[in-house]
């Protein structure tokens, strides 16, 4: 068992938009390739030009559709990767304490010297958001690009998780939700962000925001005022139009 | 307390950034590519970049497993063993050179056209047009023909630019926005961005399309269409806002050709002795012509002379668009879009257009002297690419896309669809097509251009096609890219004439840029009864294992993106924004690790072999030691080069001395040059004089060339005429009736053209195919990221069809068009058209390319729609060979297809099966852990 803080000092995450998010993969490769290089082993590739070519990844989007009980099908794309749980099981349940939330920011992180490998974190996870390296046998996660966001080698700007750096359709932001005057909260608060799976208990810090509402447009019957036509034939639309040039 | 391990949150991150451009599609963005101990660690946006500023989609992140790709080619290869089979030796680039120049010089000396020189998804097109012109060959194209020919012609013939590179929204200002077919297919950042920026500020976004994927599922509306009735669907809004009076007036009398004077007799414009479109001028009654100063065209005009009255463009347009055929409950079936919806999409553009208006003060003069104290924008806007585009009426439904954005008067004003620089610029002043052979000389002219009547066309003296890929001929008269996708099939059958070399440049024609594949592999390894090829000699450039290696006799093995220089340039397809001219380079961030070259280099060494006159000094010797010497010191005309950044002492912008030092240049400057579009000239800019004083003072053009919106498309109607039988030069008869038919010269809507030609009771669906955001054609099969989002493709089917045929998500089907079949698994799609099945683009790949291991799923459960697709209709039992493409561009139709489905057995294989290729490069590792530097 390893100790969760009692109350972290920050409560750093993400908020993820499934009414923007194209479902492009960009956060997916731009994590594979910055994780590649930095925290920890690299990401590691099984097969990776053969017939089931699998690898580690932090970040994944699974792309679902949904059948309103009205109206068309709608397709949402749904990036999965660590919430950073306020009550993490998968830290917890660590036999080593290799597993561990950050008492300054509450990042869930695995200290990889640590780890022994057994894939328990991975199994009390209810998101799925942990992948076992199959070349160095340790656990990988979202560290939320801990190497990125304090790294004074980077210019201030790019001192975010390299997902949100490079997410072409907006749709991720990053911030501190123990800030009640953050953007992350104050875009979640506005646009009813909600956690994933709350039934699970694990206080998730990342939030989600729904998609909007879909095809409004109601069709126009053809009696409806509000496209009456000025002529029906030409002669009558050009005597329409004569009226109407002379105001020019 | 916790006991927490100490961390490192500022590791070095890398030893140097390099800026270059992209090459991991044709989007163009800017990118920092992190070096460690001299490799790529890390690849990441360009904040600064014009195009992308900053953010980078999957591709573009996955570039470092690109440049490690297993399947570069390594050295030049000369085939020898039977074409197909992959069996190669290497040879050295010395002796690549002297089989190509032992190839190609006999050639040049006496029958230059007998090289067909074509480029794929080339981004040099300036320069390898250049060599091909001064080889003097009239066959030379890029891939356009196959790819977008229909957007691109029928913009820039009736708006002076068109939708993709040379246009784009205002993003920041437009209120509504409706994108018609777009997948990934271009400027895929951008669009992102600015769906993102319309999202922020709650800007509906409609997306017609039949499947609602990326883009257009995030779209506030859907509109899922029946494939190919775009045109329809777009000339139905026409005819209700048109009833309704919902029309921009004012914009149409001032920008447009609606109050040109039409000859009821011949249907042309009626011009002046300069050949200048003429207008009654409201405020004298005058006919004048269009430019004169302080006029006011009248939109009603009329003169009578000789007893005929000559009437405005917008009378016929009235005419035509209010005739019930027009009107969303006859489109309504065949769409699949109820009129009501019509009806409520046609209210909700006129309630943004007109209601919602912007006022910007700023004031402007134009073209006429008018001064104007404000700019007024339709903040509505709109964006199409290959979905409206790549199909036989697609030239057409492009034109009425642009009527309607016209109408609405929502082109180059606030908030409407912008143009970027060298655009807007008149049809009228691009080049004409050239076709002129001298053995041993230079050709007449540039290969490709536009045309404007029969006269324009590429025809020998007997009336047969010039070009091998008939180009400008007849049966595609505007065909402004060329037909890369009929060269093949017109090279074996003789049709117009054979070839001795064939010469290719980065396009995978023996898979999945064909139609046909069977056929055009039998075409590229069949022999004649001398045991020869039949297409002599295949000459191919290419930087990976892809499936066309194999059919070549020599290969020049290109390098990766990030090995070379490459020019973005102005000459060509910039990287403009509507609000600043952009071009930009590529430079060798890396040092290649393989006896390769880039292509281009080698063309400018090939050029000095062959004596090609402006690729050798006066002594004779080789004039650009590379493509990075090109670049710099090239000038297409005086002060005027590839480039148009840091010109002359480095300070000049356009026109300039040439800098010796200006690749450095823009490579301080991140690999890129932009200059933005001064203040006030920012909107109207086909008419606002201080736009084209600035354009011209740029080298955009030599004098200011403001112009008008060409809602009624002259040079349509003179093939018409032609097909009518006016003039000398006339259509083959078989011709005429679908030249009469097509090239009406205002837009209209016909069927697809496969609809007339297979029983659609027999093939009652549409097949179509999608670019997914996280690949880019068939490269990214061998990118070991990439292919881990995109190792397979099912076929997507509708809930509707899945119930029909009793089928599950995974199941095997047998999909049938007139020309072939394939055999695919499937799966569930709810959100897409009913009658509408459709696949990822190019996942499918042949055993033994790309240095993939033969089982892979690319080969096993991926797959090509292209096997049912001909390049040529069913025989019509003519003898004649009629093309599967627009029959006025030319553009390959590829989603006209037609198909049936059945389930069949479970299966452990796509089908067709091909035979294995020989891998001329192995295949990749088994393991994969991709570290460099040592912290």
């Amino acid at each position: 068992m390893t100790e969760l803080p009692k109350k972290t000092k920050r409560k750093l995450g993400l908020v993820i938009d499934l009414d923007t998010c194209v479902g492009c993969h960009a956060c997916v490769v731009s994590c594979k390739g910055w994780n590649t290089k930095n925290y920890g082993v690299p990401l590691s590739d099984q097969d990776p030009y053969g017939s089931d070519p699998e690898g580690t990844f932090l970040n994944r989007v699974h792309t679902y559709e949904v059948q309103p009980v009205e109206g068309e099908a709608q397709l949402v794309h749904f990036p999965r990767s660590c919430l950073h749980c306020e009550d993490a099981p998968c830290v917890t349940v660590c036999p080593t304490g290799a597993s561990y939330k950050r008492v300054e920011d509450g990042i869930v992180l695995v200290n990889e010297q640590d780890c022994i490998g057994c894939g328990l974190c991975a199994w009390a996870c209810p998101y799925g958001a942990r992948e076992l390296d199959a070349a160095e046998g340790v656990m990988k996660k979202c560290t939320l690009c801990v190497d990125r966001i304090y790294n004074d080698n980077l210019p201030e700007e790019d001192r975010v998780p390299a997902c949100v750096r490079t997410c072409p359709s907006g749709a991720r932001h990053f911030g501190d939700f123990s800030d009640p005057g953050s953007e992350v909260n104050k875009i979640s608060e506005s646009r009813g962000g909600f956690d994933l799976m709350p039934e699970q208990g694990t206080k998730p810090v990342n939030k989600y925001l729904p998609p909007r509402p879909k095809d409004t447009i109601k069709e126009i019957d053809v009696l409806s005022p509000l496209l009456v036509p000025v002529a029906e034939e030409p002669k009558g639309f050009m005597d329409w139009l004569d009226k109407k040039l002379d105001g020019f | 307390m916790i006991d927490q391990p100490y961390l490192n949150t500022s590791p070095k991150v890398s030893d140097e950034i390099r800026q270059t451009t992209c090459y991991m599609c044709a989007c163009r963005c800017g990118i920092d590519v992190h070096l460690k101990d001299g490799k790529v660690a890390y690849i990441e946006g360009n904040r600064n970049h014009p195009v992308n500023k900053g953010v980078l989609c999957a591709k573009g992140s996955a570039g470092i497993m690109q440049v490690n790709a297993p399947s570069r080619l390594r050295a030049p290869l000369k085939r020898v063993g039977p074409r197909g089979a992959g069996k190669f030796k290497e040879i050295t680039w010395d002796e690549a050179l002297q089989l190509a120049v032992g190839c190609l010089k006999p050639v040049r000396d006496k029958n230059p056209e007998k090289l067909a020189f074509f480029t794929g998804r080339d981004q040099s097109q300036s320069f390898t047009s250049f060599w091909a012109q001064d080889f003097g060959t009239p066959n030379y194209a890029a891939h356009g023909g196959f790819c977008s020919v229909n957007m691109a012609t029928a913009g820039i013939y009736t708006i002076g630019g068109a939708f993709w590179e040379f246009g784009e929204p205002d993003w920041e200002k437009t209120k509504m926005f409706m994108i018609f077919g777009v997948a990934e297919d271009h400027d895929s950042n951008p669009i992102k961005i600015g769906l993102s920026r319309l999202k922020e500020r709650g800007s509906k976004i409609i997306a017609v399309n039949p499947i609602r994927t990326g883009y257009n599922a995030i779209a506030d509306e859907w509109i899922g269409i029946v494939p190919g009735t775009d045109g329809q669907f777009i000339l139905a809004l026409v005819h209700e806002l048109l009833k309704a009076g919902k029309i921009d007036l004012d914009y149409l009398s001032r920008y447009t050709n609606a109050p040109v004077l039409v000859d009821p007799g011949s249907g042309l414009l009626l011009r002046d002795k300069d050949g200048k479109q003429l207008v009654v001028d409201k405020r004298t009654g005058d006919v004048v012509p269009f430019d004169k100063t302080a006029i006011y065209p009248d939109l009603k005009g009329e003169y009578s002379e000789d007893g005929a009255c000559r009437k405005t463009v917008f009378h016929s347009l009235v005419e035509q668009y209010l005739k019930p055929e027009y009107s969303p409950e006859a489109v309504a079936e065949n769409t699949g879009i109820s009129a009501g919806k019509i009806r409520a999409i046609a209210l909700e553009l006129s309630k943004v257009a007109f209601e919602e208006s912007i006022e910007l003060d700023c004031s402007w003069k134009d073209f006429r002297g008018e001064e104007h104290k404000k700019m007024v924008g339709r903040p509505v806007s709109f964006h199409a690419m290959r979905g409206i585009s790549a199909h036989s009426n697609g030239f057409q439904t492009c034109r009425a896309l642009h009527l309607l954005q016209i109408l609405l008067g929502s082109i180059e004003v606030p908030g409407g669809f912008r143009l970027k620089p060298p655009y807007p610029k008149p049809a009228e002043i691009h080049p004409k097509p050239h076709c002129k052979v001298t053995p041993g000389f230079p050709l007449d002219g540039p290969h490709l251009g536009f045309v404007h009547g029969p006269d324009d066309l590429m025809l020998k003296e007997d009336g047969t096609p010039a070009r091998i890929d008939k180009a400008f001929t007849w049966e595609n008269p505007m065909s402004a890219h060329g037909l890369m996708h009929m060269v093949i099939s017109n090279a074996y059958h003789g049709d117009p004439y054979r070839i001795d070399t064939l010469f290719l440049y980065m396009a995978n024609m023996s898979w999945n840029s064909s139609m046909n594949t069977r056929g055009v592999i039998k075409m590229l390894t069949d022999v004649n009864e001398d045991g020869n090829y039949i297409i002599p000699n295949i000459i191919y450039s290419d930087a990976y294992s892809s499936e066309m290696v194999a059919y070549a006799d020599l290969i020049l093995p290109d390098t990766t993106y990030l090995e070379r220089h490459d020019c973005i340039s102005i000459l060509d397809r910039p990287i403009s924004k509507a609000g600043a001219l952009a071009d930009a380079i590529r430079w060798p961030v890396i040092t290649p690790d393989r006896n390769v070259r880039g292509f281009q280099s080698v063309l400018c060494e090939l050029g000095a072999k062959l004596g090609l006159p402006n690729f050798v000094n006066e002594d004779g010797s080789q004039k650009y030691k590379d493509y990075a010497d090109y670049i710099v010191n090239h000038i297409r005309k005086p002060g005027i080069g590839p480039l148009a950044g840091f010109r002359g002492d480095g300070t000049c912008t356009g026109r300039g001395e040439v800098n010796p030092k200006q690749l450095d240049q823009y490579i301080k400057n991140g690999g890129f040059f932009m200059k933005k579009i001064p203040d006030g000239c920012h909107y109207y800019k086909p008419w606002n004089m201080d736009y084209q004083s600035w354009a011209v003072e740029m080298g955009l053009y030599d004098s200011p060339q403001p112009y008008l919106f060409q809602l009624y498309l002259e040079p349509l109607r003179k093939f018409q005429r032609a097909a009518e039988g006016h003039g000398d030069r006339q259509p083959p008869d078989h011709l005429r009736e679908r030249i009469r038919n097509t090239m009406d010269p205002l837009p209209i809507w016909y069927p697809a053209f496969e609809d007339n030609h297979v029983n659609t009771t027999d093939y009652p669906l549409h097949a179509l195919t999608q670019r997914p955001m996280a690949m880019y054609h068939s490269w990214g099969g061998q990118n070991a990221w990439l292919r881990q989002i995109h190792g397979m493709n099912p076929l997507y089917i509708s809930s509707k069809l899945m119930r029909k045929h009793a089928l599950q998500d995974g199941e095997w089907i047998k999909v049938s068009s007139v020309h072939g079949s394939i055999i695919v698994p499937v799966a569930e799609m709810a959100a897409l058209n009913d009658d509408t099945v459709w696949t990822w683009n190019a996942i499918g790949k042949r055993k033994g390319t790309w240095a993939l291991e033969e089982n892979a799923p690319e080969t096993t459960k991926g797959f090509l729609l292209n096997h049912l697709i001909h390049e040529l209709l069913p025989p019509k039992g003519d003898g004649y060979r009629w093309a599967n493409a627009d029959p006025i561009t030319g553009q390959a139709a590829w989603f006209d297809l037609r198909v049936k489905i059945e389930k069949t057995e479970s299966s452990n294989s796509t089908e067709p099966r091909f035979e294995t290729i020989k891998s001329p490069v192995g295949v990749g590792p088994k393991s994969l852990q991709w570290k460099v530097g040592n912290d």
